[in-house]
């Protein structure tokens, strides 16, 4: 019973401090963000690297998530006769959950294991104590060009997965399900408002925030050679997961609270 | 004349005019304590080897100069100013004071060696591009790799790797430099040349220097003076023939390359 406790003790300890040293990693990053020179030249790279070679990722994701989303929804619509409801439902959800959601989880997936695996190896051969021995602070010159480069990227691309989504259901709704169209199209516009983009966008830069920090978080403390770095990667992708899918759930009941859902 | 330097060294004291003073420095890793108690002193201008067997200690020494580890107890100063408890942002400034060569060099590898180079003084705020290649051009013909700015880290040898980490750490003047075993992996022929360059840039910079090293032809070749690093202490601090000439046991048997009487680390 004792060995039981003092496991769960341990577990929620560490637990605290791995949270606690993830918020002391955003604190310093944000204060260095404002206080310290921008390195433009690695900022411009990130951009790159996260926002534009990953829109082919995001766009097949909201692509096929909305027509398979689209059929699903028509299979079960058109039973009651609401077929032309398929645009709403498959635009507000969308916007309020699977963009941002799904984004999010490719993202994690192709940026985040990669800037762990690639500040991982930088700290577990010797660059980073090279970079802080040459008087750079590794976080005004690894975490700040990323962080910035994801608050600006992730909110374009759930746009981009969103909009993808719901191209992606008309065409299937209307040349492969014969729905109607203006019907569609005006069901869709009737319920969904901007209130349900601002929410899709506002998740979208709280799961950048999420992703950039425990990503790089786990790069930084890599340990252990090769090894060391594939173990902070596999971390790094799924906490960040787990995290975006945990997160989401707490930012929806509060961002509904601003934002309510439905016809207003 | 030869002497057991943890009996008889005192403690550094506070303010000295030493450019390296460490005084008491402790540290444990895991349950393995590495440094029990180090006192060492090093003057303006001096070239020190640190000799003593792998595993001893002899690169955390180092790392705890320049402030990438921090230390369980003890003292150090770099130009007068006490290091220990300084944050990350106040270190830079002592940072720049105080270069280091890697023992892996330690390049960035998706730069070239001139980016490499020229990465200190870009982070210093320099932007004119001729004078980064002027500057660059000046070290890379101080550590006779000329015409090589435009490789890539991968395309170089050990030696030539080493030389690019040592124009990079040398690029902004600093008083001091560490090397962390500069010789090591290296055939003789580019270690000799990698010795020479050392002298030669104590000769013409006048640089305080700390070579970490178990080469003992590296150490008696380049140093003024030398200490061993033994059991976490400093066992031994003096000139090089005071260690040639030393009839310590423990000492001789590094200097010969006897194991019999040591244990395995």
């Amino acid at each position: 019973m004792v060995r039981l406790f003092s496991a769960v003790g341990r577990t929620f300890l560490s637990s605290c401090q791995y949270m606690g040293e993830i918020v002391l990693l955003a604190v310093d990053t944000f204060r260095s963000l404002f206080t310290h020179r921008l390195r433009w030249k690695l900022f411009l790279n990130q951009i790159v690297e996260i926002g534009l070679l990953s829109q082919l990722v995001v766009v097949i994701t909201g692509g096929f998530t909305g027509a398979v989303f689209a059929a699903q929804t028509y299979f079960q619509f058109s039973k009651l006769g609401i077929g032309s409801g398929v645009g709403a439902v498959v635009s507000v959800s969308l916007c309020r959950e699977l963009g941002p959601v799904l984004t999010a989880l490719m993202v994690t997936g192709r940026v985040g294991a990669a800037m762990s695996a690639e500040i991982g190896t930088m700290k577990v051969t010797e660059p980073i104590d090279a970079l802080r021995a040459l008087a750079v602070y590794a976080v005004d010159y690894l975490v700040v060009p990323r962080t910035l480069a994801m608050m600006i990227s992730m909110p374009l691309l759930v746009c981009e997965c969103i909009a993808f989504g719901i191209f992606a259901g008309y065409l299937i709704a209307i040349y492969l399900l014969e729905v109607n169209g203006p019907y569609y199209v005006a069901n869709m516009v009737r319920w969904t408002g901007m209130r349900d983009i601002i929410m899709g966008l506002t998740k979208g830069f709280c799961f950048a925030i999420l992703i950039v920090f425990i990503s790089c978080h786990k790069g930084l403390t890599a340990r252990e050679g090769a090894v060391g770095v594939g173990k902070a990667t596999t971390e790094a992708v799924v906490n960040s997961s787990l995290a975006v899918l945990i997160f989401n759930f707490f930012l929806t009941m509060f961002l509904n609270i601003i934002f309510p859902a439905g016809y207003q | 004349m030869m002497e057991l330097e943890q009996a008889t060294a005192p403690p550094a004291p506070a303010r000295s005019n030493a450019m390296i003073a460490v005084s008491g420095l402790r540290k444990t890793i895991g349950t393995q304590e590495i440094l029990r108690g180090i006192d060492l002193r090093v003057e303006r201008g001096e070239t020190l080897a640190i000799i003593g067997r792998s595993g001893g200690g002899k690169s955390v020494l180092l790392k705890h100069i320049i402030g990438l580890m921090q230390p369980d107890g003890g003292q150090i100063e770099v130009d007068g100013q006490e290091i220990i408890g300084l944050t990350e942002r106040q270190l830079a400034a002592i940072r720049q004071k105080v270069g280091i060569l890697f023992q892996g060099a330690a390049l960035f590898d998706s730069m070239t060696v001139a980016e490499n180079v020229a990465f200190p003084l870009r982070e210093a705020g320099e932007r004119d591009a001729k004078v980064l290649r002027e500057k660059v051009r000046e070290m890379l013909d101080v550590v006779e790799l000329e015409g090589q700015e435009d490789k890539m880290p991968v395309s170089l040898s050990g030696g030539m790797k080493k030389r690019v980490g040592l124009a990079r750490s040398i690029i902004r003047r600093p008083s001091c430099v560490l090397y962390d075993e500069p010789t090591s992996g290296l055939d003789p022929v580019v270690s000799d040349s990698i010795n020479r360059l050392i002298m030669r840039l104590q000769e013409r910079f006048g640089m305080t220097s700390i070579v970490v090293t178990h080469d003992m032809k590296s150490a008696f070749q380049v140093a003024n003076h030398i200490a061993y690093l033994h059991e976490g202490r400093i066992y031994f601090h003096g000139s090089s023939e005071e260690l040639q000439q030393t009839t310590d046991p423990i000492l001789q048997d590094f200097l010969l390359g006897r194991s019999e009487s040591q244990p395995d680390l």
